[in-house]
């Protein structure tokens, strides 16, 4: 499946300064591995050392956080916007 | 373009320790770990604080903020009364209880702390425009600061906000745009704005000034202390939405006691959610340290954060003091409003019910020792959430001018 995957500023560097990247797979864990493997590096930042999505990222499938649904075993279908954003405190 | 955030040296992620140059960045490029200030800070005496004005930048050699901070036009909110709560204390049988009571800065919640910190830095950067993603209180923060400031402003909140915080958020000007949806879904639309060429010169206070924004609630910290004759409190009770002014607090007291302002203690601290949306407390009670997002219920709006990034440091800090995390029903906010008030003469916004009805769940549960010195904090004023004590809004009686009238009415 094609998706479409933002990318937050601070992870930029990897994506050659580009916002949004294409992605493919239908579920978030096949995405993520593809966007490591297009723009190395990119994975290990998204995720922690055992696999999991890092403690201050929230990752979104369309407007779901991922949290709410199945974790990195989020179904991806074909046109998903998926977003990576850093979690914000106060408000 | 040289900045001066006067004792500040950088930023540090709170994860992994990792240093980066001070700039309006949030988080961390290792891990994405929140940053904060780190600071390397002169030697700051009582004294000096003392001779200082009555407002928060009599704390300025331990911000984020210029030596001439107090030349520059701000609102000067801080140094809020900490009122000796002795008739609320006797009802719940606490010995010696506290209210400190934000109601009491410019726009009428603890915002003004926070955003006054954020001025500075926006200042620094060069923004031009002032924003927030705002349970309510911010944004009326933000747009009266940035009135003041000479900043423009545009804030945004959840569409469904009460009424007296969409009216005080619009009224000093600037825009104010209401999103359909949630808090966590406004976060997200702001965050998602930053990394746009439309949000470009924006300080976002909450995003990419978070961390000089979130140094504000240290202020409290110093007040408490400053006020109770420089000495920590034994307990204190704190609200959450995303935790961030918990977390500020409990670093605004180790810094107390590194400096030697006061005599190091044991504190505890308390945290208090409401029950339609507290995930905090669910994680602490099933002794998670993980924090699992909700859909927030409650007529605590400002306290309706779903996703609260500071959750797990709030976890770690009650466990760390000896506190704990607890919640209270919508029932329990409005009969603790109404405790307040008719106690202490202290009309509390939603976010002070949930406070105050968490301290007296403590106290009936045992978590709380009653012979302590505690100190519940008052964030917001209850005119901006009238509805809630709607029922209670009315005249006991209305009569004829006449005593017999009165008599027969009482
Ligand atoms: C009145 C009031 N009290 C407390 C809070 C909680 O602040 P934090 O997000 O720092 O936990 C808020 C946040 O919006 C608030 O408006
Ligand atoms: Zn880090």
């Amino acid at each position: 499946m094609s998706v479409s995957v933002r990318i937050p500023t601070i992870l930029r560097t990897y994506t050659g300064g580009n916002a949004e990247v294409s992605g493919e797979g239908g579920t978030l864990r096949e995405v993520l591995q593809k966007l490591d493997a297009d723009y190395p590096g990119i994975g290990a930042r998204i995720l922690d050392e055992s696999g999991k999505i890092r403690r201050f990222v929230n990752v979104y499938v369309g407007e779901e956080d991922v949290r709410f649904v199945d974790g990195l075993d989020s179904a991806t279908p074909a046109g998903a916007q998926i977003s990576i954003i850093p979690a914000v405190a106060g408000g | 373009m040289s900045l001066d955030f006067g004792p500040a040296v950088a930023l540090s992620c709170r994860e992994c320790g990792a240093r980066y140059d001070l700039g309006p960045s949030f988080a961390c490029l290792e891990c994405f770990g929140p940053l904060e200030v780190a600071y390397s800070f002169g030697s700051v005496t009582r004294e000096d604080i003392a001779s200082g004005p009555a407002n928060i930048w009599r704390y300025r050699s331990l911000l984020p903020v210029p030596v001439d901070v107090t030349s520059k036009q701000n609102m000067n909110p801080g140094w809020t009364k900490l009122v000796k709560a002795d008739n609320l204390g006797k009802v719940l049988g606490l010995r010696d209880l506290h209210v400190k009571d934000d109601s009491g800065n410019p726009t009428h919640s603890f915002k003004d702390r926070v955003v006054a910190i954020a001025v500075e830095a926006a200042r620094n950067f060069g923004f031009h425009t002032l924003s927030c993603s705002s349970t309510g209180n911010l944004a009326g923060a933000v747009t009266a600061a940035a009135a003041r400031a000479g900043l423009e402003a545009c804030v945004f909140i959840p569409a469904d906000l009460e009424q007296a915080k969409i009216a005080m958020a619009r009224v000093f000007g600037g825009k104010l745009v209401g999103i359909e949806g949630t808090y966590d879904e406004v976060n997200r639309f702001c965050s998602e704005l930053i990394g746009d060429p439309l949000g470009d010169k924006w300080g976002f206070v909450n995003v990419n000034l978070r961390p000089y924004y979130a140094e504000g609630s240290k202020t409290l910290a110093y007040e408490i202390a400053e006020q109770l004759g420089w000495e920590l409190p034994d307990q204190i009770i704190i609200p959450v939405a995303s935790g961030s002014q918990l977390t500020k607090i409990d670093k605004g007291f180790k810094e107390l006691i590194s400096l030697g302002l006061v005599e190091d203690k044991p504190y505890k601290i308390f945290a208090a959610q409401a029950a339609g949306c507290s995930p905090v407390s669910t994680a602490f009670k099933a002794g998670h340290d993980v924090v699992q997002p909700v859909k927030p219920d409650t007529i605590a709006k400002s306290l309706a954060i779903g996703n609260p990034a500071d959750g797990p440091y709030v976890l770690d800090i009650a466990r760390r003091t000896g506190g704990a995390v607890e919640d209270v029903t919508d029932a329990e906010v409005v009969s603790a409003i109404k405790l307040l008030a008719s106690t202490e003469g202290i009309f509390a916004e939603t976010a002070g019910g949930v406070t105050v009805g968490v301290l007296k769940k403590l106290v009936e549960t045992a978590q709380l020792d009653p012979s302590l010195t505690t100190v519940v904090l008052n964030t917001g004023d209850g005119l901006k959430t009238l509805d809630a004590i709607a029922e209670d809004a009315s005249p006991t009686a209305v009569i004829r001018p006449s005593l017999d009238a009165f008599r027969a009415a009482v």
